[in-house]
């Protein structure tokens, strides 16, 4: 298990990025560094959920051309590409076999918001396990 | 030789390297080559061979299934991305 430091600042604007979106799922990425025993949260990139399949209540996608932006937004900003964050609309902040199924990487910090009634509720953190095969749960912090 | 930049997360599967230089002459030769000197990032990246759905290749600003996929060739100084496209929800 890992801390994943989150300063508080940074926290309300991925806490109104998903009220926003609310009662679609939102979405962003997480920019800092990564240590052995921690993700170390600098700022937060929002993003439009582009999923086109389908309701977005469900269901949300950052395409690759916004991922690739995330990228180079990183580099200008002095950090690096740590994570993701996401919203279940009144439902837990738990990942699904979907979350599992599209998981990227290990190593990478796995945010998940409830937000219940339009109001950002419950954040847990999470990541996939070395061997893809599921996610445990960090120790997140908001500070 | 060309180089592909491989994500933060996936450094520790790579000898903690940002940047891996890689041989060949299409996107193909240089990612078997990664491979080749990266053994651990194969579980990552490919899946019965294809690359994971979730995983793009970009070469410089272009993704490589714009060009000509992973028979796009590339240069002694060409830089290749490793970007996921992230999805999930709900249920």
């Amino acid at each position: 298990m890992k801390r994943v430091e989150f300063p508080q600042e940074q926290y309300a604007l991925l806490a109104a990025h998903l009220q926003d979106a609310y009662p679609n799922e939102g979405a962003g990425f997480l920019f800092g560094r990564i240590t052995d025993e921690a993700f170390i949260v600098e700022s937060v990139m929002t993003l439009p959920n582009t999923w086109d399949e389908g309701s977005q209540r469900n269901r949300f996608r950052l395409s690759a051309e916004d991922s690739l932006k995330a990228e180079l937004e990183a580099g200008r900003r002095g950090s690096d590409v740590i994570g993701v964050f996401h919203s279940h609309p009144d439902h837990p902040a738990v990942p699904s076999q979907w979350d599992l199924e599209w998981a990227a990487w290990p190593n990478f910090a796995y945010l998940i918001t409830t937000v219940a009634q339009g109001k950002a509720e419950r954040t847990r953190a999470w990541q996939l396990r070395a061997d893809r095969s599921a996610f445990e749960e960090d120790d997140l912090r908001i500070t | 030789m060309a180089s592909i930049r491989i994500p933060t997360p996936l450094r520790p599967y790579a000898g903690g390297t940002a940047e891996v230089v890689v041989s060949g002459t299409t996107v193909d030769e240089a990612l078997k080559d990664l491979i080749a000197q990266h053994p651990e990032l194969e579980q990552h990246l490919f899946n019965n061979g294809e690359l994971r759905s979730f995983v793009n290749i970009f070469l410089g600003e272009e993704d490589i299934r714009h060009l000509d996929g992973r028979e796009t060739a590339i240069e002694e100084d060409t830089e290749l991305l490793i970007i996921p496209s992230i999805a999930g929800g709900r249920a």
